[in-house]
């Protein structure tokens, strides 16, 4: 899997959800393109990701 | 030959800049040809714009938004003029791409924020000491008018909730994050990207304290969504948030918004 452009070993199978929170993201400050296409916060849990899905993540800090 | 002289077409006798200042004014005028101050005479060529402006004189306003507008690169100011765009927030970024976004002639914004003026605004944020206490909404349409009176500027008290986002900037051809804390940025872009796909978002994220000015650029996170910061330093205890970093920044979000208007998407 593309994550921000650079490959990750997807390893088992998981949520959208599951890869964020073991990959310590904070859901509230961030925003998800999973191959092209944005990602309500809603759905995270519901996308099982796949060795070839392109995944952005934008995440924020502070400060404006 | 066809030149525009003072934002008005027509058809003249002149071969030379300095020609088209003595016609229309005398030999002490700024002279602007195609957005440059020149000082030695150039010639002229077909569909030039040439600005003759006297010093020290309150021009009609007719004449005063062609002067205004004088140091542009041509043609740029019509397609500015239609613009729409959306600030939401206005404090260290917000005022100040408010009023990048004013001088360069954008022809419709909106503001919107919640809070009031109050002292630790001043900082780095666009307002004077007669504006504490009043709406920020309010003091920053009174700076644009000040500033550039050919803008039409909407405003909007309140705060943005995810209920509110596609009431309050549809309509837009793009919105301007310019929150303060990460949630609120975050909540903005999401339900922008979810329910206005046709907007453009300039967001921005880590500006604070007094790292390089280097590290601050522009990226295109997703086909709508550009983000302009360091990405790492946000505010918190011991690092704050200071004037330069957040012009900085505030700066790269709008030259963005200008580039997009202009119709260039890369950053």
């Amino acid at each position: 899997m593309k994550v921000n452009g650079k490959d990750i070993p997807l390893g088992e199978k998981q949520s959208l959800l599951d890869f964020l929170q073991s990959n310590n993201y904070d859901i509230r400050v961030i925003a998800v393109e999973l191959n092209g296409k944005v990602i309500p916060k809603s759905e995270y849990k519901d996308v099982l990701l796949k060795d070839e899905d392109k995944l952005e993540i934008v995440s924020f800090v502070g400060g404006g | 030959m066809r030149l525009t002289v003072n934002g008005r077409q027509g058809d003249f006798d002149c071969q030379t800049a300095f020609q088209i200042r003595d016609l229309v004014g005398d030999k002490n005028d700024l002279v602007i040809l195609n957005g440059y101050q020149i000082e030695e005479d150039y010639p002229l060529a077909e569909n030039d714009v040439v600005t003759i402006i006297p010093k020290g004189v309150l021009p009609q306003k007719e004449e005063l938004e062609s002067m205004m507008m004088a140091r542009h690169t041509p043609y740029v100011h019509e397609k500015l003029k239609k613009g729409k765009v959306a600030i939401a927030g206005l404090g260290g970024l917000g005022s100040n791409i408010a009023v990048m976004l004013a001088r360069i002639g954008v022809g419709q914004l909106l503001l919107v924020d919640f809070d009031i003026v109050e002292p630790s605004n001043l900082n780095r944020q666009s307002y004077y000491l007669s504006h504490l206490g009043m709406p920020k909404t309010i003091a920053l349409k009174q700076q644009i008018a000040q500033i550039n009176p050919f803008i039409r500027v909407e405003t909007v008290t309140t705060k943005v909730t995810e209920d509110n986002v596609p009431e309050l900037f549809s309509g837009y051809d793009i919105i301007c994050e310019a929150f303060d804390k990460a949630k609120e940025k975050a909540m903005l872009v999401n339900t922008v990207l979810e329910k206005l796909p046709g907007i453009k978002i300039v967001a921005a994220s880590g500006m604070a304290g007094y790292e390089s000015s280097n590290l601050i650029q522009t990226r295109r996170a997703m086909k709508n969504l550009y983000i302009c910061g360091d990405l790492e330093n946000g505010a918190k205890v011991g690092r704050g948030l200071m004037a330069p970093r957040v012009q900085i920044c505030a700066g790269h979000q709008a030259n963005m918004v200008l580039r997009l208007l202009l119709g260039i998407e890369e950053v």
